[in-house]
């Protein structure tokens, strides 16, 4: 049951096979048997248990809302919610418990969805494993999956501890793990130059980076106000159309949501792909990229070319560059959100207080980690008038740069990219704290930062398993508000692959306790 | 394509540098000069070796590039390396309102700007700058009538400290001590 998608387990409600409130605790008793992937910073039990029995009188008059109506979601600790602990992972909102809810939270809930909790990130969504957060790093439910564990079996010396735990990638690391472990249907990210795919990727779920300017940033935690989108995770490509066709749409209360109307769309279940072109840039056959992810790339162009799409060669020639300017403009637009931690009308507050610069700054030097004291140092680097112009202003004009590589790829006739999503599979959490946190995301970002940067829409989804059995994905870039499109190629080749559900069920009742790690990964 | 095996340098860990320019359209994969970069971060032990089978499997040439496209750059294409000085640190810190807390976050910042320095490389002549996507599109402007608030207590809960309908606040205009008493105020400062 636990397994099933959204599609499939809606359709069983309806149908009467459970009813809200039965499914709604075997989520929240698998939450309790999950607890080691530490995926959930607030799991929201007695709302949750509520909102299902609300759900279950609509079921039994007849009366559901929609697809989502009694459905388990999350939603990342960095979207507000009314009532309810938000705390970007960070000791500055600790018991921050914000007034309203985020406009897309109250469409999931106005739909129906019972939430079952906050689910952990980095630090105000800084970093790419989930790993800088306050409340502990999150694994990734695939290393603990039958399949992984198998092939450590086999292979003892490539696992050199067994205790040695995957990461989840980030910074949405524990909405991917709450849906790949099974724990919910779908869930809500953030993506700014990747925090929804990449976990995504990593958690073998699919990722979608919604348009930017089609869903409300009301109550989503700023990080990148020109770049930040809601995300969307969930175990099918059709899982996600159905949970963007809720949440779309113009908010008075988001200025940069474009004002015409947003009709939500169903994916058709037979696909024809002969009048598709699909692209493939090549800057994105970047260094380091794993013999695997290049051998499914290939494999998947072809399947498409086989199948009678065109599949062409283009070029984005600024893609290298795409990460330099995002690291740029990224931390010059923290730099400026941020500064709204001052302790005074929400959030921690220093206890030092001889005068207003003091508590501000001994504030903040308390409730910021090191990854984002750091993106704040540089980004007023890049902003102080000596830099602006040799920084700022030039990642500005290479943005431009890089989005009218889009535009003209796209006006040539393409109607999706097809790229890889991150280098390689996941990686062991030892390996990954090897190197700080701008490093890591400077490697991590490389394939999907880019469409933040052009504001286009972009999709991750599971292919194939790994040499070391774990979850490989690829990406589609599509044009933007052509959800439709990009979701209806994306469907298509999920048919192709059928990747395979994680066997992780009975594995999380041999998993006792791990020790908590109390260290997060370095620096900034 | 000739079979080579070269190791690309990704990202500036504690070692080399990534150097890169923009590939020009359809350019063949360029060799590293002067042979191997020093390659850091567990993601480089899967790093790529060139392939020169570029074909699929029913022999038909495939569009996915079997080898990397990027191209490394020289230090010289850069502009000199940034210091950060004791001055511009404590200048930092006043206009933030975050510490540097010690040595390594300065070294943390300085391998930060060398990254950025990248950006130089790039040909942005007669460029407008990009400040949003939507730039197209007329910004949405509310009318301007009241359709919710009087919610003044809800509000003042979310503070640590209020008085009444007040936010309160420490005496303003008293300038950020020095250094050297800043750190001592702050708990694990070094700098």
């Amino acid at each position: 049951m636990l397994g099933l998608t959204l599609r499939e387990v809606s359709l069983a409600l309806r149908e009467g096979k459970v009813s809200p409130t039965e499914l709604c605790q075997r989520c929240l008793h698998f939450i309790r048997k999950t607890k080691f992937l530490n995926a959930y910073v607030t799991v929201t039990e007695e709302i949750a248990l509520k909102q299902a029995e609300q759900a279950e009188k609509r079921f039994l008059k007849g009366e559901t809302l929609g697809p989502l109506d009694g459905i388990p979601i999350a939603v990342k600790d960095n979207f507000s919610t009314a009532s309810i602990q938000t705390t970007c992972a960070s000791q500055m909102l600790k018991g921050y418990i914000p007034p309203f809810n985020a406009t897309v939270v109250q469409k999931l809930l106005d739909q129906g969805a019972v939430l079952m909790g906050k689910t952990n990130l980095d630090e105000f969504a800084m970093g790419s494993g989930s790993t800088d957060t306050i409340f502990g790093p999150v694994r990734n439910p695939w290393g603990y999956s039958r399949q992984y564990q198998e092939r450590c079996a086999q292979n003892p010396e490539d696992t050199k501890d067994s205790s040695d735990w995957l990461i989840t990638g980030g910074s949405s690391g524990g909405s991917a793990a709450s849906v790949a472990s099974l724990t919910c249907f779908a869930s809500l990210g953030s993506d700014t130059g990747g925090s929804t795919r990449n976990p995504a990727a990593y958690c073998g779920v699919v990722g979608l980076k919604p348009t930017y300017g089609l869903l409300s940033r009301h109550g989503l935690i700023p990080l990148v106000n020109s770049m930040d989108v809601p995300g969307i995770l969930t175990r099918s490509v059709h899982d996600a159309a159905t949970v963007l066709g809720v949440l779309g749409g113009h908010d008075p209360k988001d200025s940069t949501t474009v004002p015409e109307p947003f009709k939500p769309f169903s994916l058709p279940d037979e696909i024809d792909v002969r009048n598709v072109c699909v692209g493939i840039p090549r800057e994105y056959h970047a260094p380091g990229l794993s013999k695997e992810i290049l051998a499914h790339w290939t494999k998947a162009a072809e399947l498409f070319e086989k199948a009678g799409a065109r599949v062409v060669e283009v070029s984005l020639p600024h893609t290298q560059h795409s990460i330099v300017c995002y690291h740029v403009l990224c931390t010059a637009e923290v730099a400026s959100n941020m500064a709204r931690f001052d302790g005074l009308e929400y959030g921690h507050r220093s206890t030092i207080d001889s005068s207003t610069e003091v508590m501000y700054a001994s504030t903040r030097h308390e409730g910021f980690n090191d990854v984002v004291r750091g993106r704040i140092l540089s980004g007023n680097y890049f902003l102080l008038k000596q830099n602006y112009d040799r920084y700022f202003v030039k990642a500005q004009k290479v943005r431009r740069l890089i989005a009218n590589d889009f535009m003209k790829v796209f006006s040539s006739g393409v109607d999706v990219l097809l790229t890889p999503t991150t280098l390689s599979d996941a990686a062991r959490y030892s390996e990954f704290i090897k190197e700080d946190n701008r490093t890591r995301s400077a490697q991590e970002d490389i394939f999907t930062q880019c469409a933040n940067m052009a504001g286009l829409p972009a999709v991750t989804l599971p292919i194939a398993l790994s040499e070391r059995n774990l979850p490989i994905s690829l990406q589609f870039i599509g044009q933007g508000f052509r959800e439709k499109n990009l979701l209806t190629v994306a469907k298509w080749y999920e048919q192709q692959v059928k990747f395979p559900l994680i066997e992780f069920q009975d594995v999380a009742d041999h998993v006792s306790e791990f020790p908590k790690t109390t260290k997060s990964a370095s620096a900034f | 394509m000739s079979s080579k095996s070269l190791r690309f340098l990704i990202f500036s860990g504690s070692r080399s540098k990534l150097l890169l320019r923009p590939a020009s359209p359809r350019c063949g994969v360029l060799r590293c000069p002067g042979g191997e970069f020093v390659a850091g971060g567990w993601s480089l032990r899967l790093c790529c070796r060139l392939h020169h089978t570029a074909s699929t499997t029913d022999g038909s040439k495939t569009k996915v590039p079997q080898s990397p496209t990027w191209e490394p750059v020289s230090e010289s294409q850069l502009p000199p390396v940034t210091r950060v000085s004791p001055d511009l640190v404590d200048r930092l810190e006043r206009l933030a309102l975050v510490d540097f807390r010690n040595q390594e976050g300065v070294a943390r910042l300085e391998k930060a700007i060398r990254f950025a320095d990248q950006l130089h490389v790039v040909d942005t002549e007669g460029v407008e700058p990009m400040d949003s996507v939507l730039e197209d599109r007329q910004l949405y402007l509310q009318q301007d009538c009241v359709r919710e608030g009087n919610c003044a207590e809800q509000l003042l809960r979310t503070s640590r400290r209020t008085v009444e309908e007040y936010f309160v606040a420490p005496p303003g205009n008293i300038p950020l001590p020095e250094r050297d008493e800043r750190s001592s105020l702050l708990k694990n400062s070094e700098l």
